[in-house]
C-alpha cells in the first residue's frame, strides 16, 4: 500500500477548511442537502465531524489499512451513521455518497499543492484513493448490516404478532391467520394452537384463514399437517373464511381437503361449534 | 418380560402406555390385546398415550395396526391424550392414522366410546 507523505498530510491539515467547504458544496450539488429526512445544518456537522476524523485517521494512521487502531474512531462515527441512515430509509448508494462526495475536493487539493512532482501527485491520489474507498466500502457494509438487523428484527415480531390464539367460547378456540404461510409460521401456529387445545380442553379448533392471501398447494398441505395434528390430538377443526376466489383456486389446482369441514366466514363456524357441543344461541 | 396392563372396565378395555414404547413392547402389546378381546368380548378398546413423550414411525404404525386389528375383532379403538409433539411428529412422519377416532382425554374417550358402542 502507497505510504502518504508528509507534504499531502500537511496539505490536508492546513486546508481543512476549504476542504470541508468544497465537500458541502458537492454534497448540495448531489441533492443531499435538500432532503426532508435530515436538516442541511445537521450533514454539515456530520461533514465537520467526519473531516477531522478523517485528518486524525491519516496522520496517526497513515498508509496503514483502515482496519488498524488509528482509524477506530472514524470507524465508529461511519458505523453510528450508517445506522441512522438505515434507520431513516436512506438508500445505500446515497449512504455511500457521502464518503465518495468527498473524492473530487481532496483530489483537487492535491493537484493544486503537488502539480510541481506529478510522480508523486499520481502516488498520493491513489494512496489517498484507496483510503475513501476503503471507508466508502466499510460505510455501506454497516448500512447493509443496519438493514439486515431492522429485518430480521421485523421479522421476529411478524412472526409473533400474527398467531393469537383466542377462546371463542368454553370448548372453542379459535385462530385468525393472517398473512402467507410458510412453513416456518405453520410450524409456530400448530405449536402455539395445540398447546393451547392441551391446556383449556377445548374439542374444537376454528383456523380462520380470511386474513391469508392466497392458498397454493403448498399452504393447503400446511393447512392439512394442522388439521391432522388437531385430529390426531383428539379435537374437532373447523376452517373458515374461505373466501370466493380462495375457493376457485382449490378447486382449480384440484387440492383435496379431505373431509375437512369449511365454512365461509367465522360466524358460520362458531354456529356449527356451539351446535357440535349442545349449545343453541336464542334471543332474550 | 416387560408388559404394558390391559385393564377390564365393562364391555371396554382400557390400555394406558406409561413407559416409552420400543419394538418388541408394541408387538407384545398388539398380541396381547387381541388375547383380551377374544377372551372379554370387549366391545371397545381406549388406549391412553398421555405419558408418552416420544412416537417413532413403528409404533405409530402399531397404533394403526392394533385399531384396524381391533375394529376386525368388533371393537372401537380410541386413542387419547396425545401430546402436541407427539401429534406434530407423527403429521411430519406422515402417519395420519385415518381409520383411529382421537379424544382429548379418557373422559371424553370413554364418552365418545359408549356413543360409539350404543350406535353400533
Amino acid at each position: 500500500m502507497a505510504e502518504l507523505q508528509q507534504r499531502t498530510l500537511d496539505a490536508l491539515q492546513k486546508n481543512e477548511g476549504w476542504l470541508l467547504q468544497a465537500w458541502n458544496v458537492d454534497l448540495a450539488g448531489s441533492g443531499a442537502d435538500q432532503d426532508r429526512r435530515m436538516s442541511a445544518e445537521e450533514l454539515g456537522q456530520q461533514t465537520a465531524d467526519f473531516l477531522q476524523l478523517l485528518v486524525k485517521g491519516v496522520r496517526q494512521g497513515g498508509g496503514a489499512g483502515i482496519t488498524d487502531e488509528a482509524w477506530a474512531a472514524a470507524r465508529g462515527f461511519l458505523e453510528k451513521l450508517s445506522r441512522s441512515r438505515a434507520l431513516q430509509g436512506f438508500e445505500s448508494q446515497h449512504t455511500a455518497n457521502f464518503i465518495f462526495s468527498l473524492k473530487r475536493p481532496l483530489f483537487t487539493l492535491l493537484q493544486r499543492d503537488l502539480s510541481d512532482d506529478p510522480r508523486l501527485l499520481a502516488e498520493q491520489l491513489w494512496a489517498i484513493s484507496e483510503i475513501l474507498d476503503m471507508l466508502g466500502l466499510f460505510t455501506v457494509a454497516s448500512f447493509q448490516k443496519s438493514r439486515e438487523e431492522v429485518i430480521r428484527r421485523q421479522q421476529e415480531e411478524l412472526l409473533e404478532l400474527s398467531t393469537p390464539v383466542v377462546k371463542l367460547w368454553d370448548g372453542v378456540l379459535a385462530l385468525p391467520m393472517i398473512g402467507t404461510l410458510d412453513s416456518q409460521r405453520t410450524q409456530v401456529v400448530m405449536e402455539s394452537l395445540l398447546e393451547r387445545i392441551v391446556e383449556t380442553g377445548s374439542e374444537i379448533a376454528i383456523i380462520d384463514i380470511t386474513g391469508v392471501p392466497t392458498v397454493d398447494t403448498l399452504v393447503a398441505q400446511h393447512l392439512l399437517k394442522t388439521v391432522t395434528a388437531i385430529r390426531l390430538m383428539g379435537a374437532d377443526c373447523i376452517i373458515s373464511g374461505v373466501r370466493p376466489q380462495i375457493a376457485q383456486t382449490i378447486v382449480h389446482l384440484g387440492l383435496d381437503l379431505q373431509g375437512i369441514v369449511t365454512k365461509a366466514n367465522l360466524a358460520d363456524a362458531l354456529a356449527l361449534a356451539l351446535k357440535r357441543t349442545g349449545l343453541s344461541v336464542v334471543k332474550a | 418380560m416387560e408388559r404394558i396392563p390391559i385393564l377390564r372396565m365393562g364391555e371396554f378395555l382400557l390400555v394406558t402406555i406409561q413407559v416409552d414404547m420400543h419394538d418388541q413392547l408394541a408387538l407384545t402389546l398388539q398380541e396381547d390385546l387381541g388375547e383380551r378381546i377374544s377372551a372379554t368380548s370387549a366391545r371397545g378398546v381406549l388406549i391412553d398415550i398421555s405419558a408418552l413423550d416420544i412416537v417413532d414411525s413403528f409404533t405409530g404404525r402399531m397404533i394403526g395396526t392394533i385399531s384396524a386389528q381391533s375394529r376386525i375383532m368388533d371393537a372401537h379403538t380410541v386413542l387419547v391424550g396425545m401430546q402436541p409433539e407427539v401429534a406434530i411428529t407423527l403429521v411430519e412422519l406422515g402417519l395420519t392414522l385415518p381409520g383411529v377416532s382421537t379424544a382429548l382425554d379418557v373422559e371424553r374417550g370413554m364418552k365418545l366410546l359408549s356413543a360409539r358402542v350404543a350406535n353400533a
